[in-house]
């Protein structure tokens, strides 16, 4: 049973990108079959993300639209066999994508394989209604500030009553992807911390990404980061939620600022000498 | 006399039409009786507070007793108010002998009136007259940023938070068992006897009967509690609940 995924937010720049890259190579690296779609038509990114830009011929458009088959368009991935990608058209606008079109594709790539990963365009609007229109489940990516987390929450009013399941009236599964945490500033108060965000929005945690320079590094190099540094707190961070996408049930650990714990544990020491 | 006449008050009598369902039995009648018995059953406040007129004119010649036709719709709770069709002499010495003769008073017209349509089989929702008005809302999840729920016949109860960037718009009161982030509008159709309660005061704006006032327009000291806010002299008044 295929799993179609919708990775969304609402806000522009909180990681959505570089989430689908980094959930979507770390499930194929447990052997998962995954294809990642950009359907941030006119904008598109995760062909950088994924170091395939200078590879693509034909886009989801010309798919949708009947001016290339399917497998002409995706684009395998040259360091997991099992990882495919569909990229975005940088020359059309979203209108250029329909509903059928949209549903075809899907369609046809649930057959082959096991996670279809649809990259959200930010905003509330066609592209992002598209992404969601026929997806399982979504991720919810969210960063820990005000703006974000209302911009999630209105996203998440729209995957309960958008989506084709939502208006069969059937359950839909949402996960909460926390990027960019930094604990030495949700400590300081100057950030919230994971618990408001929690009870803002009450969805389900799938992760907490800590905000880190391997995150961005990798994006530039255009390898996911569970690539190309999988023993960073990021990577193992994605690779954590990409197996509680599978279902594993994997406590969640909230990431602490170093220094603070340094200076509690010294703090104790001279309290009991 | 006179003046008896002038202390007694000036009678007033007013005309007015209105419409009146009008039967026409058929022979036989008892045929016609189980078929107005399937009727009422599909649609069982059909006839619910309707006046209902007799008209006999299609059972001319037919031997049965317009009496026992009469008992017979009176005990099914039709509201008979007239006859018509009939010679009077046939309903003497019944307790319908009494009822106006509705066709002479029209001036003999031969008009049955306008055919009106059945509730069909399909059409077996109660007359509107039975059910009781919705007057409240439940809603089981959080409203969420961007949504909008409206509601002007009654109160609106929401289990779970009402988030920021949401509104909340009630005929009658609000209550938020959660957090109360959004807009909270209340007494749109009550007025000033409605009031907005919550788990968890952290809204953007709160209203009733009109009179609205922002988190700049109350104490500090009420973020975050449970609270209700009602009007009070004309202003909005807050007070923490248990």
């Amino acid at each position: 049973m295929s799993k179609v995924v919708v990775v969304t937010s609402g806000k522009g720049g909180v990681g959505k990108t570089t989430s689908s890259a980094s959930l979507g190579a770390a499930l194929a690296q447990t052997g998962q079959n995954v294809v990642l779609i950009d359907f941030d038509v006119g904008l598109r990114n995760l062909d950088l993300v994924m170091g395939a830009e200078r590879r693509v011929v034909f886009d989801l458009v010309n798919v949708v639209q009947g001016d290339a088959k399917l497998p002409q368009a995706l684009i395998r991935d040259k360091r997991i066999e099992t990882l495919s990608l569909l990229p975005a058209s940088q020359t059309r606008d979203k209108d250029a994508l329909t509903e059928e079109g949209v549903l075809g594709v899907i369609n046809e790539l649930r057959a082959k394989f096991d996670w279809i990963i649809c990259d959200s365009p930010a905003g509330i609007e066609k592209g992002a209604q598209l992404a969601m229109r026929f997806a399982d489940m979504a991720v919810v990516v969210t960063n820990p500030e005000v703006s974000s987390v209302r911009d999630s929450d209105r996203i998440i009013g729209m995957l309960d009553s958008k989506t084709l399941r939502a208006e069969n009236g059937e359950h839909f599964e949402k996960h909460l992807l926390l990027t960019r945490y930094n604990a030495a500033r949700a400590a300081k108060g100057e950030m919230l911390n994971v618990k408001d965000v929690l009870e803002i929005l009450a969805i389900p945690l799938l992760g907490i990404v800590p905000e880190s320079a391997d995150v961005l590094n990798a994006s530039n190099l255009g390898c996911p980061v569970t690539l190309h540094n999988p023993e960073s707190a990021a990577a193992k961070a994605y690779a954590d939620a990409a197996k509680r996408l599978r279902g594993e049930m994997l406590e969640i650990v909230e990431p602490v600022e170093k220094k603070g714990l340094i200076g509690r544990l010294f703090g104790r020491k001279a309290a009991v000498a | 006399m006179p003046s008896d006449a002038s202390a007694l008050p000036q009678l007033r009598v007013r005309g007015r039409s209105f419409m009146a369902l009008i039967l026409v039995p058929e022979p036989p009648v008892t045929g016609w009786l189980a078929a107005l018995d399937a009727q009422m059953e599909r649609a069982a406040g059909y006839f619910a507070q309707k006046p209902v007129v007799v008209n006999f004119s299609a059972l001319e010649g037919d031997r049965s007793d317009p009496a026992a036709l009469l008992y017979a719709l009176d005990m099914r709770g039709l509201q008979i108010i007239g006859v018509e069709g009939i010679e009077r002499h046939r309903l003497a010495g019944s307790r319908f002998a009494n009822l106006p003769d509705l066709r002479q008073k029209t001036g003999g017209e031969d008009e049955l009136g306008r055919e009106i349509a059945l509730p069909s089989v399909a059409e077996r929702t109660p007359a509107p007259a039975l059910v009781p008005a919705v007057t409240s809302l439940l809603i089981d999840r959080p409203v969420r940023s961007g949504q909008s729920i409206i509601f002007e016949d009654g109160d609106v109860t929401i289990i779970g938070a009402l988030s920021s960037g949401a509104e909340v718009v009630a005929g009658g009161s609000v209550h938020v068992y959660g957090a109360l982030r959004g807009r909270a509008i209340a007494g749109v159709k009550s007025g000033a006897n409605a009031r907005i309660f919550c788990r968890k005061l952290a809204a953007e704006l709160v209203a009733i009967d009109g009179i609205y006032g922002t988190a700049d327009d109350w104490n500090k000291s009420f973020d975050d509690c449970a609270v209700q806010i009602q009007l009070d002299q004309g202003g909005l008044k807050i007070s923490a609940l248990g």
